[in-house]
């Protein structure tokens, strides 16, 4: 097997291999267990460096493997899984540093990290997915592996709150399958093709209809995961998981993998013109619309930080299907590009979430009185995370409203404006409360859960992650037209899609 | 050597070994455990042998004594025999191990013979080339499988027992008379010879619905599935996996060689339909009493009434991918439903009951025999990469692409129920319970060979294009060209 063909599979392993591995570690092994999965978060990083490289360079990177008859197991290298499988890496590197202090002394930590593990090779497998049938393995794989980190404390609540989330998410993986297997039994292939293959290979006696209903399905799966609303329910519920799961989940691994999918299903399944012909991407579009209003609502009644979060991110996620949905290159680059920029913001919020959980038993923004002067690093990562959130210039949250902005003027939906207007305004509603609230009001004197103070105000592993993805939150935003920036990807990628 | 293994009659071992290694055991009771070991061993390594004789000289026959078919009694070796011999043997092999550990010492003695004679039975039910030995094998399958299912003794295991043999006699039975008829109508019982003779009439319509009915009887196809739950529910775990993973698999294998070979096709589009309707009323009857059973073994015992609904979906379709997404729905089950029962086996042997809520951090306690039990529900409920999913994948296929997508409805919402009660299991699995009963260690060997037996049907997921291949052999069907 050359090169080429070997690459993909190792980004796959450098995962996989220390999750299966750790499962067998006994509990007392913390060094040989961090060293795992220090060195495959590593090792991760520098096969997508070569790749990235190889990829700017014109290698083209395909491992095919058969799987079922006639169709294949292909893991591909485009600008777009290069874009999510770079994010994935590094995000993945810095949650499990958090993760490692997160978790200091609980139990369970050889079970939690080998599925960590897990779900970043599914996410990883996701990302190179190349054709629809390998999409939905990974997909399915990841809707396995986040169940067990979900339910991990074992309580009543997360049983039951894994219980939802399986609910959602099986049923909409089967409506996923089922979109699937009708398209191949319409096309004869599933392979990404730029451009899309179903108009290529739809054979002329299917008629739209037929279409359009897959086309639903395969959006409809997708959307439980991207959390379109209705298809929501699961996300805020989900949130009694470990703070670094909810990071991850959030920012990476299942949201990220749901967004993503609706990106490559429009783009590399339909095409982008094919599919505003067939007239499915304005629902989309109004959808999506309605999931960032609404959500954004529910945002602002809730006391809880991490569920304020959590409807926070079901609005943000929105935004890259409203991107792609809105037709236009430029749009499209503002939804595209806010995969990474969202994934980087959100995480360091949920960091920081767990930071304050964690060293001072803070759940609720009613507690957050004045903790900015007990812990101030924290909580300028946190601001940092959410006026980016909100769109203030020049964090990455205003790069990806810029240009779904221009864009939606570029393409004539003068209506989507508004909506992101609206959406500013709501985002900075239920944010800027927490701001005020931590760094002006005055601290009450005690807090709900102490830890004894060390040195620093947290432990090290604990606060240097969100301080380092906040830096990359403003430095993506700052250096947004600095070649190799998420920007010039995401550039590159709706280039190809429009084809100029 | 390669002459060796492309020439010796290889099914012939496999009929004779487990027959003598039966007799051997009831003989030397006190080396049972070796003898039983061994004869296992060798089965495996004639169904690799005689997997290499096939892949390189294609199907064959072999003549009983040197007696040739309308005479004598022929064996017959295809890919379809082939396949569930690799099942029976990788399945056995398991089970023998996982016995060593689990029975007292009593039942145990008892337990050999049996076990033995089951696998012999089993063996020679697949190699058989006509109707009358199919016939033999499965009554020795059906009073085998019977005397195992009673071998705890309990009251509760006695009735089921008692039940089951009268519905596997009924069966029998049933399909006797349908043989009779087709034998003197057709004068020959070999299935190879009736595959020319046999021709539509009502002779053969009625031969066709008594066997049928007698096999879909035995297969526990709703309605007629009332015996299995208790049986399997109430038989030592072992036992419960042989019969969920094998002892079902036999009278469909047969139903399925007389469906594919003897009756005539126009002849069976009717009966298809009604199978068709009543595997999905199987479906969800099997998923809902699933959902409802409060106690492990009960639960997995429902799954395979669901699971065998699932078989029947292939007649209406009657295509090839039809043909192989269930023959490896087969195959994946057995591996899957068998890792299951080890797995409920663990636990009651950890805990000492299998109530489903009463489970106490099964997931802390028993670490390896949950991920058996949620890597073989991963494949139960068909997500991928499993055995199971690729298995649902060219069913889906055959219903959509033939445009009667109300099968692939069924499939779809059966999977969800299997999601349900697998992960219904797995959730109370990570809780922590208020009662705390006494606990028994449970030896490393039985947890390994349930986590074994489901990573195999994980891995099926992976490597369908071979069993797929060599499925193909003699010819019945391709999977691969035909779509």
């Amino acid at each position: 097997m050359s090169a080429s063909a070997t690459l993909p599979l190792l980004i796959l392993g450098s995962s996989l291999l220390p999750g299966l591995v750790i499962f067998f570690l006994p509990e007392s092994k913390v060094r040989i267990r961090t060293a795992l999965n220090l060195s495959g978060a590593l090792l991760k990083l520098v096969f997508v460096g070569v790749m990235a490289w190889g990829v700017f360079n014109g290698t083209t990177y395909e491992t095919r493997l058969p799987l079922i008859p006639d169709l294949e197991f292909v893991l591909h290298a485009d600008a777009l899984s290069l874009l999510f499988v770079t994010l994935s890496s590094v995000l993945w590197l810095v949650t499990t540093v958090y993760a490692i202090g997160y978790l200091e002394e609980s139990p369970h930590r050889s079970r939690f990290f080998g599925f960590f593990s897990l779900c970043v090779t599914a996410t990883v497998g996701v990302a190179m997915a190349g054709n629809l049938l390998t999409f939905l393995l990974f997909y399915e794989l990841l809707t396995l592996v986040t169940y067990p980190l979900i339910v991990h404390r074992g309580t009543e609540v997360a049983r039951l709150a894994g219980l939802t989330y399986l609910r959602y998410t099986i049923a909409g993986g089967a409506l996923l399958m089922i979109g699937t297997v009708w398209l191949y039994t319409l096309c004869g292939t599933l392979e990404f093709t730029y451009g899309g293959f179903v108009r290529e290979f739809a054979s002329a006696s299917t008629n739209r209809e037929t279409l359009v209903v897959i086309f639903v399905l395969l959006t409809a799966g997708l959307g439980v995961k991207a959390a379109l609303v209705p298809l929501h329910g699961w996300l805020p519920q989900a949130m009694v998981a470990p703070a670094p799961v909810s990071a991850l989940l959030h920012a990476v691994a299942v949201v990220k993998a749901g967004a993503f999918g609706i990106v490559r299903v429009i783009y590399d399944v339909f095409g982008i013109e094919f599919a505003a012909n067939l007239g499915v991407t304005l629902p989309l579009a109004i959808l999506a619309a309605v999931t960032i209003v609404y959500a954004s609502v529910r945002a602002l009644f809730q006391d809880d930080l991490k569920r304020r979060l959590a409807f926070s991110t079901v609005s943000q996620i929105s935004y890259i299907t409203l991107g792609v949905a809105t037709v236009g290159p430029i749009a499209a680059i503002g939804g595209i590009v806010h995969l990474v920029h969202q994934g980087l913001m959100k995480i360091t919020l949920f960091f920081c979430a767990g930071n304050l959980a964690e060293t001072l038993g803070i759940h609720k923004i009613s507690e957050m009185d004045g903790v900015a002067h007990r812990m101030p690093w924290t909580m300028v990562a946190f601001t940092l995370g959410a006026l980016g959130m909100v769109g203030v210039p020049p964090l990455a949250g205003f790069v990806s409203k810029w240009y779904l902005g221009i864009g939606a003027m570029a393409a004539g939906q003068e209506w989507i404006v508004a909506i992101l207007v609206g959406s500013s305004v709501l985002n900075a509603a239920y944010f800027l409360p927490i701001i005020y609230t931590a760094w002006f009001k005055e601290s009450k004197g005690t807090w709900p859960a102490e830890q004894p103070r060390g040195r620093a105000e947290t432990r090290w592993t604990l606060l240097l992650p969100p301080l380092v993805t906040a830096l990359l939150a403003l430095g993506v935003g700052l250096l947004a037209s600095a070649p190799f920036s998420p920007l010039d990807w995401a550039q590159l990628i709706a280039g190809r899609e429009y084809g100029r | 050597m390669e002459v060796v293994i492309t020439t010796f009659p290889w099914e012939v071992v496999l009929i004779l070994a487990p027959l003598f290694g039966a007799l051997s055991c009831f003989l030397w009771p006190k080396s049972a455990r070796y003898l039983a070991l061994s004869t296992v061993f060798v089965s495996v390594l004639s169904v690799v042998a005689l997997a290499i004789r096939l892949i390189t000289t294609g199907s064959y026959r072999h003549a009983i004594g040197g007696w040739r078919a309308p005479l004598g009694i022929e064996l017959l070796a295809d890919g379809l025999s082939l396949l569930m011999l690799g099942v029976t043997a990788v399945v056995g092999l398991a089970i023998t191990v996982y016995s060593t550990g689990y029975f007292p010492n009593r039942q145990l003695l008892r337990f050999w013979p049996l076990w033995l004679l089951l696998l012999a039975a089993l063996n020679a039910l697949f190699l058989s080339g006509d109707l009358f030995n199919l016939y033999v094998a499965l009554e020795l399958t059906g009073l085998a499988a019977v005397a195992l299912t009673a071998l705890s003794g309990g009251r509760a295991a006695l009735i089921s027992a008692m039940r089951y043999l009268f519905a596997t006699l009924l069966g029998s039975m049933s399909y006797l008379l349908g043989v009779v008829l087709i034998y003197h109508s057709f004068g020959s019982l070999d299935i190879m010879i009736l595959a020319q003779r046999v021709v539509q009439s009502p002779v053969v319509w009625s031969a066709m619905g008594l066997m049928s009915a007698g096999l879909a009887l035995k297969t526990a196809l709703f309605p007629l599935h009332f015996w299995l739950p208790p049986a399997h529910a109430s038989a030592p775990a072992p036992v419960s996996a042989a019969l969920s993973a094998l002892v079902v698999k036999a009278s469909f294998y047969v139903l399925l060689r007389l469906w594919l070979e003897v009756f005539p096709p126009g002849q069976t589009a009717m009966l298809g339909e009604l199978f068709g309707a009543l595997g999905v009323a199987a479906i969800f009857w099997g998923g809902l009493q699933a959902l409802r059973a409060g106690q492990l073994k009960l639960l997995i015992a429902y799954s395979t009434v669901m699971q065998v609904g699932y078989f029947f979906l292939a007649f209406p379709l009657a295509m090839a991918a039809a043909w192989c997404g269930v023959l490896y729905l087969l195959l994946s089950h057995a591996l899957a439903k068998a890792a299951m029962f080890l797995a409920a086996g663990n636990i009651i042997y950890f805990s000492g009951h299998d109530r489903i809520v009463d489970f106490d951090r099964i997931a802390n306690q028993l670490p390896m025999t949950l991920a058996a039990f949620a890597l073989a529900g991963v494949s139960i409920m068909g997500l991928p990469p499993s055995g199971g999913f690729v298995a649902k994948w060219l069913m889906v296929e055959a219903s959509l692409k033939s445009g009667q997508w109300w099968w692939a409805f069924a499939l779809i919402i059966g999977s969800l129920a299997a999601a349900a009660y697998v992960f219904k299991v797995v959730g109370h699995a990570f809780t922590q319970t208020t009662v705390r009963g006494q606990t028994n260690a449970v030896p490393a060997l039985m947890e390994w060979t349930a986590l074994a037996l489901a990573l195999t049907s994980i891995l099926l997921g992976l490597v369908a294009s071979w069993p797929l291949a060599w499925l193909e052999i003699g010819g019945m069907f391709s999977c691969e060209s035909a779509r």
